[in-house]
């Protein structure tokens, strides 16, 4: 393709779609229709060539893989892809989980079609993008390219208080996106290129990891989000369309942890040492915090935002242990928290569309008359509590072993979470779906449409499957984690061997 | 054989869950029930093989869970002699319970849903008792909280119901995240969670100091005692016992098959498997036993004033758990496994038979309406009557071997510590009560004369929804829905044979399993029957202590069943209004006990509404008016008033421009002059 490797064919892959869009005219059914086939058969497509990365992916290795290198701006600014055992799972979940946001507003979205096919498949590049560049410049092009159609999605396919929304997303975004740009470029200055595999192999002196360490922090702890930056979420998700909800908590905000495992962690392993402690704090602020928050919310969307808040504190929490259970427990995390989050938001989604409120009181009793739904609820709400036998554990459970080890306090507080969240979505899943049917206005709700069954049919089995077998993922991370760990103890023993030395 | 035994309930649940709407609930009803029917047969198969012959038992690897640097976690199914009983209480009681469903839920248009609930529950604890590993024990504890989740709240119209279910899982949980933090410690001091590896390493530990949580404690005490929350939280002990009684909200059977025979005795196994742990860790242990008698007594004596039928027996299933933990605390583990075997027996068979009472009174739950019912249903009299006489310890019957074994271990035990002698007390004094209150149960249901106006109605029918606001196809639905009207009009029916049957199995085992099988649990066939699935210390002698103590310690307990039952027989027989009287003169007691020690009250002031608070507090104060009002809304509000600033500058009048030029030329002129000065 041009000469381009197989990973920019996947990134692009969308764009061609978008082009077949652009072609089309008219509002007819006909033309509607053609517009939703065609973006469903593109984002299949892409997923379809992901898998084929997948097959050829050698997960005993640690080293970046497909790489494809071209120049670009000149000056060490380069175009560079590539994948390892870090960013593979997630570019997996970002073309498994696009069908499934298509599918979601086939129905739901009926203005400006084209349109939002058109912000979707340019978002879905621009993901793919994040998680293959090897180029800190391209990366950050990606890295917050990514925000223009997520804008767009909320403030035109939006709820009623969308400006706010955005605003607030933009104010909080742009405090850390202006900091990452200046450390990005101090580390040009430092090492003469963005290229990310050198940077990795680049020492810098520890008052510089300090404020690079800082700088990345701002705009990753907003992107998780993390306490206290976390305030835009809730509102964000709360306006946004099902299908935006959905890419939101399932992959943009996995975009803040995958920043901390490519640069900080290994670039700046002395201050992630350093500013362990804090990371750990906000962790279990985050956790009990937003648990505790998410039980008295009154919108459904809310509260699930505010649960995926509290879910992202095990992962950064997991991720600073810098133990093989508490990364590889922090990575599985992010990766369940996008399959059940995600279909989450699509069970919100199922009954916003028949009654169009978010608002818990407005229901009750749903049961009744959608048993599939109950079940499907059910299963999804088990998987966020953490039961066995779902992904959600694994993720829990390793992440919660590590912190153990690295530290018991932090361990202890943050297990309290399993009480707190077993408690909100409990008293949710009660409000919503238990008791008697009485409102007039759900009487004749019901229950999944076969296009909805097949929308959720795969996340429940994967759901499941991943709970029992999660080793699959769990491999694909390995040698990138022990890499990182044995790279990582290596430095900071150089460091204390020197301290020891002067 | 073992996969057949644990997979075959998973598939029934599939099928009847799945296919439940289709293959109609006949079907659903028939195919898990010989499902586990078959389990039961083959788990007695496995029992004669593993515990009473020579087998020393077996753990087949499945396949890997996960593998995350040093730690490997197999899905296993182990199987030793602990397991083998435990495989035989659970399918054997949990095959009667579906059995006996066909006829108590025969109303129910619920019923496919009913059965697949069951069945999965059969699977998570078979799960939970053949696991290898400390991560699979989990996956079935935490399996069988989500079955008992859905049926306590299979009546998901009822609002107690659900109220119920909600509780039993978060208080649940609040034992999970002790559990879950032991799981951590033994992996941080042990490198491993499977059993063996874990109990390899133990002894090397013993006395070892690791600094958690900011202190410096012995390692497996602190792990002992993590581990030990956990099953607090299942069993239903002092502290987290308050799920259990709001768990009768659901239907009977299922109170007889997880809330007295298996899932709440989990506890019990789990610090029965853990035994290489607590046996070294005598602090913990001791924790145990001061935690088991508390328990015996603070249940028994809630016991004494509960009108429910169920609530009473549930009371005193949290008393006698008590029980097996203060066998398992002064070192009997045996014993405490011996008393969940019987226990298990005659524990579902009161429970079946106040289903089978419930049944008759047309879903009555209040004694105060029953009286004189021998006569209407003499068969259930007779089942209940057995089911008192093992539960209180009549000699002879099951109840007597193991608890009195019980007692009798803690007396012998005290002569070394404090603790276990306090256990002794309560379980001797707990003992009194049991028989009281067991007898009283009887006499209030089955003898005397059924009031002419029922009284009116208790906590656990305060249903608002009638029949008439269900959905279409639920309009009859539950039988606790029913109105309360109907008695008085049907005479009270004896049960039909499918629920009277499992009682009769259920006699048998109340009467004759601790005759049969005290010399194998804890008398002199103790070491070919456990092959060492228990573990004791070298210095653990209790169980020839306990044959060493004085008549009157070993007649103590006998002595408080009959004392117990003659002054049962004396208030609501001989004398009946003896009761009221009491409760008259010694208000405040009364209603100290029936309100549950106040319990509920107390975690609603000092939990429940301090988190509802908080959370209120943070969402308004610390994300509204803190985060967001410093934040974002702050700079946006800052912004806003910078740029009325600037509006308010930009007048349109030429003689303010020309003021405010005039103002900086003279300071520019000012600077530089000042600065030509210097």
């Amino acid at each position: 393709m041009f000469g381009f490797g197989i990973l920019s064919g996947v990134t692009f892959l969308p764009l061609v779609g978008v082009a077949f869009l652009l072609t089309q005219k008219g509002d007819d059914e006909a033309s509607l229709r053609n517009i939703r086939w065609a973006t469903l058969a593109t984002t299949l497509a892409t997923f379809a060539l992901s898998l084929v990365i997948w097959s050829g992916f050698d997960t005993t290795s640690a080293a970046f893989q497909f790489v494809e290198e071209k120049n670009w701006l000149g000056s060490g600014l380069v175009y560079k892809m590539g994948v390892d055992g870090f960013s593979m799972p997630f570019v997996l979940l970002t073309t498994f989980l696009m069908p499934f946001a298509i599918l979601a507003s086939w129905d739901s979205i009926q203005k400006r079609v084209k349109e939002y096919m058109i912000a979707f498949l340019v978002l879905e590049t621009l993901m793919i993008g994040v998680f293959c560049a090897l180029d800190l410049v391209l990366f950050y092009l990606f890295f917050e390219g990514g925000l223009i159609p997520m804008f767009l999605i909320i403030g035109i396919w939006g709820g009623k208080r969308r400006v706010y929304a955005s605003f607030k997303f933009f104010l909080y975004t742009l405090v850390g996106s202006l900091l990452m740009l200046v450390a990005i470029l101090a580390m040009y200055g430092k090492a003469g290129t963005t290229d990310i595999t050198v940077l990795l192999h680049t020492d810098f002196p520890k008052e510089m990891q300090t404020w690079l360490w800082l700088a990345f922090f701002a705009s990753f702890a907003v992107k998780m989000p993390m306490w206290p930056v976390h305030t835009w979420l809730p509102d964000a998700h709360v306006e946004a369309p099902t299908a935006g909800s959905v890419i939101l908590a399932a992959i943009l905000l996995k975009m803040g942890g995958y920043g901390f495992i490519r640069f900080s962690l290994p670039m700046f392993p002395d201050a992630s040492t350093n500013f362990a402690p804090l990371i750990y704090a906000l962790s279990v602020i985050a956790i009990v915090y937003t648990s505790l928050v998410a039980l008295v919310q009154e919108d459904i969307k809310k509260l699930i935002a505010y649960s995926s808040v509290a879910h992202m504190g095990f992962v950064t929490m997991g991720l600073f242990t810098l133990n093989a259970q508490g990364m590889q427990g922090a990575i599985f995390q992010m990766i369940s928290h996008g399959l059940v989050s995600g279909a989450l938001f699509l069970c919100v989604g199922v009954i916003y569309d028949r009654m169009h409120t978010r608002e818990i009181a407005a229901y009750g009793g749903l049961v009744n008359r959608m048993p599939i739904y109950a079940f499907v609820f059910m299963l999804f709400t088990m998987a966020n509590v953490g039961l066995p036998g779902t992904t959600g554990f694994i993720g829990e459970f390793l992440s919660l072993t590590g912190a153990f080890q690295a530290n018991s306090w932090v361990a202890l507080i943050a297990t309290s979470g399993v009480i707190f969240s077993a408690a909100y979505a409990l008293y949710l899943y009660r409000r919503v779906i238990f008791g008697v049917l009485d409102k007039a206005s759900l009487k004749n709700i019901t229950d999944l449409t076969p296009r909805e069954i097949a929308i959720f049919t795969p996340l429940v089995l994967l759901t499941i499957y991943y709970g029992v077998q999660p080793q699959a993922i769990l491999n694909a991370t390995q040698a990138s984690v022990d890499n990182l760990i044995q790279t990582h103890t290596a430095l900071i023993d150089a460091v204390k061997l020197a301290a020891a030395g002067q | 054989m073992i996969y057949a035994i644990v997979f075959l309930p998973l598939v029934g649940f599939l099928i009847a869950g799945a296919l439940g709407p289709w293959i109609g609930a006949r079907a659903s009803e028939f195919v898990t029930t010989s499902f586990l029917m078959i389990c039961a047969v083959l788990s007695w198969i496995v029992f004669f093989d593993v515990a009473l012959g020579h087998n020393h038992g077996y753990a087949p690897i499945i396949g890997n869970w996960m593998t995350v640097g040093d730690l490997k976690i197999d899905w296993a199914l182990r199987v030793d002699t602990l397991t083998a009983v435990m495989l035989v209480v659970v399918n054997t009681v949990s095959s009667l319970v579906h059995l006996y469903s066909v006829g108590y839920m025969h109303e129910d248009p619920d019923r496919p849903r009913f059965f697949a609930y069951l069945s999965l529950f059969t699977f998570a604890m078979l799960m939970l008792v053949t696991a290898d590993n400390l991560v699979q024990m989990f996956f079935g504890w935490e399996g069988v909280g989500l079955a008992s989740y859905l049926l306590i709240g299979f009546w998901y119209q009822k609002p107690s119901a659900n109220a119920a279910a909600i509780k039993a899982f978060v208080v649940n949980r609040v034992g999970d995240f002790g559990f879950a933090l032991g799981i951590f410690l033994v992996f941080q001091l042990t490198k491993s969670l499977g059993f063996e590896e874990v109990f390899a390493a133990v002894p090397g530990l013993a006395g070892k100091t690791i600094h958690v949580f900011g202190m410096d404690v012995d390692a497996l005490t602190m792990a002992a005692f993590l581990l030990f929350i956990g099953a607090m939280g299942k069993s239903a002990q002092f502290f987290l016992h308050t799920w259990l009684p709001d768990a009768m909200e659901g239907p009977t059977p299922v109170s007889a098959l997880i809330h007295a025979a298996t899932m709440v005795t989990a506890g019990v196994f789990m610090v029965a498997r853990l035994s290489p742990i607590f046996e070294h860790a005598p602090a913990a242990l001791e924790f145990v036993t001061i935690i088991g008698a508390v328990t015996a007594f603070f249940a028994a004596t809630v016991g004494l004033v509960q009108n429910d039928i169920k609530r009473v027996i549930a009371y005193s299933t949290c008393s006698q758990l008590g029980y097996m933990f203060v066998a398992e605390g002064v070192g009997a583990y045996s014993l405490g496994i011996f008393h969940l075997f019987t226990h298990a027996f005659f524990k579902a068979l009161l429970f079946l038979g106040a289903g089978s009472v419930i049944h008759a009174m047309h879903h009555e739950q209040d004694m105060r309406n029953m009286g004189g019912l021998r006569k209407d249903i003499p068969f259930t009299f007779a089942m209940m009557t057995i089911g008192t006489l093992a539960l209180t310890g009549f000699p002879f019957t099951s109840g007597y071997f193991s608890k009195d074994g019980i007692i009798e271990a803690a007396f012998a035990a005290g002569e070394h510590h404090t603790t276990a002698m306090i256990g002794f007390v309560a379980t001797v004094v707990a003992a009194g009560l049991t028989s009281y209150y067991s007898w009283r149960l009887v006499f209030m249901t089955f003898f005397g004369q059924r009031p002419a106006h029922p009284v009116a109605v208790n906590h656990s029918h305060d249903e608002p929804a009638s029949a008439d606001e269900h959905a279409p196809g639920h309009d009859d639905h539950a039988h606790d829905d029913h109105g309360h009207d109907d008695h008085g009009h049907h005479a009270p029916h004896e049960s039909p044979l499918v629920m009277l049957i499992p009682l009769a199995v259920l006699a048998v085992g109340a009467l004759a399993a601790g005759y049969v099988f005290e010399p194998d649990f804890a008398g002199h066939a103790y070491a070919e029957f456990w092959k060492g699935a228990i573990f004791t210390g070298e210095h653990n002698e209790i169980l020839h202590e306990m044959h060493a103590i004085p008549a009157w310690a070993g007649y103590a307990p006998t002595a408080m069943m009959v004392l117990g039952f003659l002054v049962s027989l004396y208030v609501y027989v001989l004398k009946p209004g003896t009761a009221q009287a009491l409760a008259r003169t010694f208000p405040r007691l009364y209603q100290f006990l029936l309100n549950k020690w106040y319990f509920d009250e107390l975690y609603d002031f000092l939990f429940v509404r301090p988190a509802f608070a908080l959370g209120r507090m943070f969402w308004k104060g610390g994300d509204g008016a803190i985060i967001d009002g410093l934040g974002p809304d702050g700079v946006a509000a800052r912004v806003a008033d910078g740029a009325r600033l600037a509006v308010r500058l930009q007048t349109g009048y030429v003689y303010h421009y020309a003021f405010a030029m005039l103002i900086g030329v003279a300071a520019v002129v000012t600077y530089f002059v000042a600065g030509g000065l210097r």
